[in-house]
């Protein structure tokens, strides 16, 4: 069974239809890769997901339970996170405020506390400052941070890399190959090297529409497919 | 000159606006007796205007509502504490303390009580339905004022309600050559506490974080797990409840007040915001107080300006900080 599934999902946003009839299933444990072109509909996926549009047509269910009709908090209550484009980081709070707000009752699990300082030592070094002095890089961190501070089942994350320096982006990756050991990745990634080097299982979103899904090793060894399906809006050694 | 911009800023920056133009003041005036008694009453205005305006700054940074019916929240809290003082006429009127202060936390009690209870209607039947429609929020929360200020006007009455101080505040203390009014002083001190205590609230509480946060950012504390729509009808409450604390502190500092009181604040109260920075508590503050010191100075050294400082107070910050002297991070 699939951790998560959407089925004959349609969004629209004000008078344009940005999904039409989407169906995907995220199978439990790794990184699995949305890709797809500008404008394709993955934000709005997980989004949708999130319960951040009005009411989609169609169908989401998570572990089995139907979400859809769910308000966002009750859907991250049932163990997804999301990390959305902008990180979503409340500039004015510190990283420690952040984090807290993170937890299920105000309260660190230490483990997880010193997984996090693990994972990105920069947090720990500035637990206390506002979150809007952090660079680029260190915003990200923390946005992720936030999300496995708590046991999640599943976390969303949409295009991480963006904007980011390439050894950052190397660190980012060697974090989310720790983290998927215990909790699935629903990533969306417009760096297809990045999303190579991570993903186990994928699919290519065009037009609100899945149009191909499989293994990341089979995707990425056919060049002829990327080129049909992701053309020119993919950057390769971006 | 380079090294003064990062000493002002290190030294508090904007906060010393306030500094700045009592010090100026200082210097126009001239005679340190009549600035003392201008800054007194410039502050002890400042902080009844802080509670009038802080909770329309958060209900604005946190739930995005324009809300031209605020004021009448003001005006209701100031009727409310005048008809409970005007019940406990003999408590207000007795040579005991403990009699006046009674009257006065009753009065004040039933103004919080009424505001809250107020806010709640408000959010729930004419509010809640114009969330993420600003146009329609101006339209309705501007014709709630002025069914506000009718159902006022249908209870109260039209001539100017009297407003009986506690014998307490009453007087004025003499230091140095001016003469400080004890309500002044007083309200003073009432706004310090509740500054204090919503303070306390959005730094040291669980629930103040939340409410930063989702000043700050609404979608990305649900998608944390919290609703926050429930913290909105809270929010709403309590500034609704400050308002009409604000109200029934601004009676007792007018002792006459008149149905139309809502919308006469209104425009003041919406200047405080806008100069201090939607969405801040601290920014709230610091616009109030530097409204009411303006306008105290003013009135004294200009009268002719006195109406006209508020706004031109307000176009000179907004050229110089767009967003306010200190708008809440977003």
């Amino acid at each position: 069974m699939s951790l998560l599934s959407i089925r004959n999902m349609d969004v629209s946003i004000g008078q344009y239809a940005v999904l039409h009839g989407l169906t995907l299933d995220v199978p439990e444990g790794g990184v699995f890769v949305l890709l797809g072109r500008n404008g394709a509909g993955k934000t709005t996926t997980l989004r949708s997901i999130m319960g951040l549009w009005d009411r989609p047509a169609g169908s989401v269910t998570f572990r089995g339970e139907d979400i859809s009709s769910l308000h966002t908090s009750d859907i991250a209550r049932k163990g997804i996170a999301f990390v959305p484009e902008n990180m979503g980081i409340f500039g004015g709070l510190t990283v420690a405020e952040n984090m807290v707000l993170a937890t299920a009752n105000g309260k660190f699990d230490p483990a997880r506390l010193k997984r996090v300082y693990a994972l990105f030592p920069a947090l720990e070094q500035f637990w206390n400052k506002q979150a809007w002095s952090l660079s680029g890089g260190q915003k990200q961190m923390l946005a992720v941070a936030r999300a496995i501070i708590e046991p999640r089942d599943l976390i969303l994350i949409d295009e991480p890399t963006k904007g980011l320096a390439p050894t950052i982006i190397h660190g980012m990756g060697e974090a989310f190959k720790d983290i998927s050991q215990s909790t699935t990745i629903l990533l969306v990634e417009q760096n297809f090297a990045f999303a190579k080097s991570l993903g186990r299982d994928m699919a290519v979103i065009d037009d609100g529409q899945v149009v191909h899904t499989g293994s990341m090793a089979d995707f990425a060894a056919d060049t002829a497919l990327q080129d049909r399906l992701l053309s020119l809006s993919m950057e390769e050694g971006a | 000159m380079k090294t003064l911009g990062p000493m002002i800023e290190k030294a508090g920056g904007v906060f010393l606006l306030p500094v700045a133009i009592a010090i100026l003041a200082f210097v126009l005036i001239g005679a340190p007796s009549s600035w003392l008694t201008l800054t007194v009453a410039g502050l002890s205005m400042g902080l009844m205007l802080f509670l009038m305006a802080s909770g329309l700054s958060l209900v604005f940074g946190l739930m995005d509502v324009l809300n031209f019916g605020h004021s009448a929240f003001v005006s209701f809290g100031a009727f409310v504490a005048a008809t409970v003082l005007a019940w406990l006429g003999g408590w207000v009127g007795a040579d005991s303390i403990f009699l006046n202060a009674l009257a006065l936390i009753a009065a004040i009690s039933a103004a919080i009580v009424f505001g809250a209870a107020a806010g709640w209607f408000f959010e729930r039947v004419i509010v809640k339905p114009v969330y993420k429609d600003h146009l329609r929020q101006i339209l309705i929360t501007m014709g709630a004022l002025i069914v506000a200020e009718q159902l006022i006007l249908a209870t109260w009455g039209g001539t100017p309600t009297n407003v009986p101080r506690p014998q307490f505040l009453e007087g004025a203390i003499i230091l140095g050559g001016s003469s400080l009014e004890v309500y002044r002083l007083f309200a003073f001190i009432v706004g310090v506490v509740v500054y204090a205590g919503i303070y306390f609230l959005l730094n040291k509480t669980r629930i103040g974080l939340l409410i930063r946060a989702g000043v700050e950012n609404r979608e990305m504390v649900e998608a944390l797990g919290f609703r926050i729509d429930r913290l909105f009808i809270g929010v709403f409450m309590l500034g609704s409840a400050l308002a009409a604390v604000g109200g029934a502190m601004w009676a007792g500092y007018e002792t006459l007040i008149t149905p139309a009181l809502g919308a006469e604040m209104m425009v003041i109260v919406f200047i405080v915001v806008i100069i201090g920075g939607l969405g801040s508590i601290q920014g709230t503050l610091l616009g109030a107080i530097v409204v009411a010191l303006m306008q105290n100075y003013v009135g004294f050294l200009a009268p002719k300006l006195a109406l006209a400082s508020n706004m031109l107070l307000m176009m000179a910050i907004l050229l110089w900080r767009p967003s306010g002297l200190a708008p809440a991070v977003k």
